[in-house]
């Protein structure tokens, strides 16, 4: 059971960083630990990504498990692609649209929603379908196209990433939800929850240049961690990842993977993809810093066919 | 007609264009519609005249249109349409608030031998040569550089700002743009115009329209026999001098009293002084005075023609950027032509038809157009080329090609312009990452398009970056994601010519749909 309690530790400790910076009280760290984590992870198949997440965080204890009154969150989806919803680059903008009715439904005081994109930001926040979708939720959409929403944080421990910018309501917000959409990708061979906080920081460049394997699992070292990582994979890009060239490059799985540990999570959505887990080197990695737990095999998964 | 009337349809329809084109090329969240733009620019009278000739319908007929207006109510265009003159009256208004003398004008005798040397030269050199010096003086031109290269930072700095205070409430309506400023030297033209012009105007009204803008000089030549025109009752006119001293272009002889007609702008403004009701707009009377035609400034166009013979330069452009030496790349990339933007056609045809106004680099929504210094050669200068160190070009936009006023940019729907190939990347394997490195990198093939840069296997686990040329567009997305430095490892060299993409093919998928949880 060891590595369950480093998983519940992980939950609450995640979630009792942001709180504690925020409130500094002790009775807070505890009261997320009690509900969450009957599952380490829940896996839905079959129905809309919105209905598929309502089952999903029902098991995991509801939207109350990972929010409390009060708090900020950010949402970050991938939103890096100037294209439509169809064609699966970026997050399906109905379930980024339930994530935060469930926030709000939790007693959440503010929603933020952004991504640093890779084509024009304009374009791909309104091409994405998502701008509309969350701000429609009542969430916040914010912009992360110029260096000066970034502040530099340190990532103590990080082989080659020891320093970056990050976006600043990843320091600003209490609860950091992460919402990935899994892909193929060109060189990494698969994109999801640890690749998509590439979105996160301002000089991407810089991962690319210093082994961008490591510099992906050395992100994970920072201590402002994802409470909950929901893995869109409704419809997923197989090839031509992670932008993609047209529809042939979908595959409509009407999946979803929701778990509070991203190498886990990853670690699943390689399955999705038929990837081995070698080939994509940052998981291993991760697994070895002790960032999360790739054997799926020991954890307790709930698997629901809608 | 007499009164103030005319005077203040005057400035309430000069007042509206002038908003309007300041608000085209500030326009930084992209929110005025294409069409608008273009019928704005519609009757501009030099990019509409550079349209006409390219495209030889009357759809670009605007220029006709202000001839005709010019034939009938004399150069009505430099107070109405002309962003520059309107921008001109606005300086004359604050000079006079400045210091009285500035807005005493008073008849002053024209500058017929520098302003006719100017027009025939512009005329004979854009001939023979080139758009050159159209892009040096037309109007509406040098009102575009003023916007672009000193207003719109302006602008985007008080955006920021306000940004900045909106930020901090938690509205995110505004966003903040980055400022990228342009190559030092392309400064250089617009700056010197900046303070020529801006001087002029604010100390002596309409002198800059009057002496070197070969487009009054051009229309002042037919408002001499418009049909409309202002006239004087010598018998109400009692040579109080009022309307000289208030005639921004200093072409009222109140002794006579004569209008020179040729660089009277129409403002109205003397009718509007006029006290006695002396000075009316109406029509002309057929009879007696004779404009004498000035024989030594015939024979000075002829001879000071020579001066203009050596001052173009045709183009021959070599991309070179000045690198900085840093340890990690080491192979230079070997551009051989510069990157023109889409619709341009050929390089050729773009450097003859664009007058460097700036709309284009303006209204990109992704920065990638900047003025050329030297990649076009000097006569290029100012003209848009791609800097893909900047920026890249956004696959699903036309927007440069949609407002292009001299067609210098052909208008692409945008299934043909994902399929017109600027340029072809090259990948130098000795510059990349992959290789130098031995770590993944593949920022170049995530970005492309079209896949015509994709990766393929390599040392180990390791892929490495290939391009398919046929079904690159030269885009420069791969380009602007390299991380590799001072030297890219992919970098796109523009096609002279531009060509015909392949359409990128896509086979259906083999992975299905998994029925069971594979975990």
């Amino acid at each position: 059971m060891k590595r369950r309690d480093f998983l519940r530790t992980s939950v609450g400790g995640g979630l009792a960083a942001g709180v504690a910076l925020k409130m500094g009280g002790f009775d807070t760290l505890w009261a997320p630990a009690v509900t969450a984590a009957r599952y380490d992870m829940v896996a839905v198949m079959g129905g809309n990504p919105d209905a598929m997440f309502d089952l999903g965080i029902q098991e995991l204890g509801g939207m109350g498990a990972f929010v409390q009154k009060g708090q900020k969150v950010l949402i970050k989806p991938n939103i890096g692609w100037d294209v439509i919803p169809d064609l699966a680059a970026n997050t399906n903008p109905l379930l980024v649209k339930r994530i935060i009715e469930h926030c709000f439904k939790a007693g959440a005081k503010e929603v933020y929603v952004f991504d640093h994109t890779c084509d024009n930001w304009v374009n791909c926040y309104k091409n994405s379908g998502i701008e509309k979708m969350a701000k429609s939720a009542g969430a916040k959409v914010v912009p992360g196209n110029s260096e000066s929403y970034y502040h530099e944080i340190e990532i103590p421990g990080g082989v080659n990433l020891q320093k970056t910018k990050v976006h600043q309501l990843l320091l600003e917000t209490d609860v950091f939800i992460n919402v990935p959409v899994l892909k193929d990708h060109n060189s990494t061979r698969m994109t999801c929850c640890l690749k998509n906080t590439m979105g996160l920081v301002w000089d991407r460049g810089y991962w690319h240049s210093n082994n961008l394997n490591q510099c992906i699992a050395d992100f994970a070292l920072y201590e402002k961690k994802p409470a909950l990582n929901v893995i869109d994979c409704y419809n997923v890009m197989v090839k031509h990842g992670p932008q993609g060239v047209s529809k042939e490059d979908v595959v409509t799985m009407k999946s979803q993977i929701l778990t509070s540990d991203w190498v886990a999570g990853d670690a699943a959505a390689a399955k999705m993809l038929g990837v081995a887990f070698d080939k994509i080197e940052y998981i291993p990695i991760a697994h070895k810093m002790g960032l999360g737990n790739m054997n799926l095999d020991s954890l307790n998964i709930k698997r629901i066919k809608m | 007609m007499s009164s103030s009337v005319l005077r203040r349809i005057r400035i309430i329809f000069s007042t509206l264009v002038f908003i309007f084109f300041v608000l085209v090329f500030v326009d930084f969240k992209s929110l005025i519609p294409s069409s608008y733009i273009n019928t704005l620019m519609f009757l501009q009278f030099v990019p509409s005249i550079l349209k006409f000739y390219d495209l030889k319908t009357m759809v670009a007929g605007g220029f006709l249109l202000i001839l005709l207006l010019t034939l009938l109510t004399g150069r009505t265009y430099c107070s109405f349409l002309c962003p520059l003159g309107i921008g001109q009256d606005l300086n004359s208004r604050i000079g006079g608030r400045i210091k009285k003398k500035f807005r005493r004008y008073g008849f002053k005798k024209p500058f017929t031998v520098l302003r006719y040397t100017i027009l025939a030269a512009t005329v004979v050199v854009t001939m023979v040569w080139g758009v050159y010096m159209l892009t040096l003086l037309d109007p509406y031109s040098i009102y575009g550089r003023f916007m672009t290269y000193f207003a719109k930072p302006v602008i985007i700095l008080i955006n920021n700002f306000l940004a900045g205070i909106l930020g901090k409430f938690d509205i995110y309506s505004l966003s903040n743009i980055p400022v990228k400023g342009f190559p030092l030297i392309v400064y250089g033209i617009p700056a010197a115009f900046f303070l020529l012009v801006g001087g002029l105007s604010l100390t002596k009204g309409r002198l800059y329209c009057n002496m070197i803008c070969p487009v009054g000089t051009l229309l002042g030549l037919i408002s001499k026999i418009s049909i409309f025109r202002i006239k004087f009752s010598e018998t109400a006119c009692t040579r109080c001098g009022r309307c000289a001293m208030r005639c921004k272009s200093s072409c009222i002889d109140f002794l006579k009293p004569d209008v020179d007609l040729s660089r009277c702008v129409s403002c109205f403004n003397c009718i509007h002084t006029c006290q006695d009701n002396a000075i009316t707009f109406g029509l002309v009377e057929i009879k007696k005075k004779e404009h004498k035609t000035d024989e030594s400034r015939r024979k000075i166009i002829a001879g000071s023609l020579l001066l203009f013979l050596g001052l173009s330069r045709s183009a021959n452009g070599q991309d070179k950027v000045a690198p900085k030496p840093k340890k990690e790349s080491t192979v230079k990339e070997n551009k051989t032509s510069p990157v023109c933007p889409p619709g341009g056609g050929t390089i050729a045809d773009f450097n003859r038809n664009c007058i460097a106004c700036s709309l284009c680099i303006n209204v990109c929504p992704n920065g990638v157009l900047q003025p050329s210094y030297k990649q076009y050669g000097i006569a290029g200068i100012m003209q848009p080329v791609m800097d893909y160190h900047k920026s890249f070009c956004t696959y699903n936009c036309t927007k440069c090609t949609e407002v292009c006023p001299t067609n210098a940019l052909h208008p692409l729907v945008l299934e043909a312009k994902k399929l017109t190939q600027i340029g072809k990347a090259k990948f130098i394997k000795d510059n990349c990452i992959v290789k130098t490195e031995k770590t993944a990198c593949g920022a170049c093939s995530e970005a492309c398009p079209t896949k015509a840069c994709h990766m393929i296997a390599y040392e180990g686990n390791l892929v490495i970056p290939e391009v398919t040329e046929d079904i690159c567009i030269g885009c420069g997305h791969c380009e602007f994601a390299c991380p590799a430095a001072p030297y890219k490892a992919i970098f796109v060299d523009g096609n002279p010519v531009h060509a015909a993409a392949k359409k990128p093919e896509n086979k259906e998928s083999e992975t299905k749909a998994p029925v069971e949880f594979p975990f």
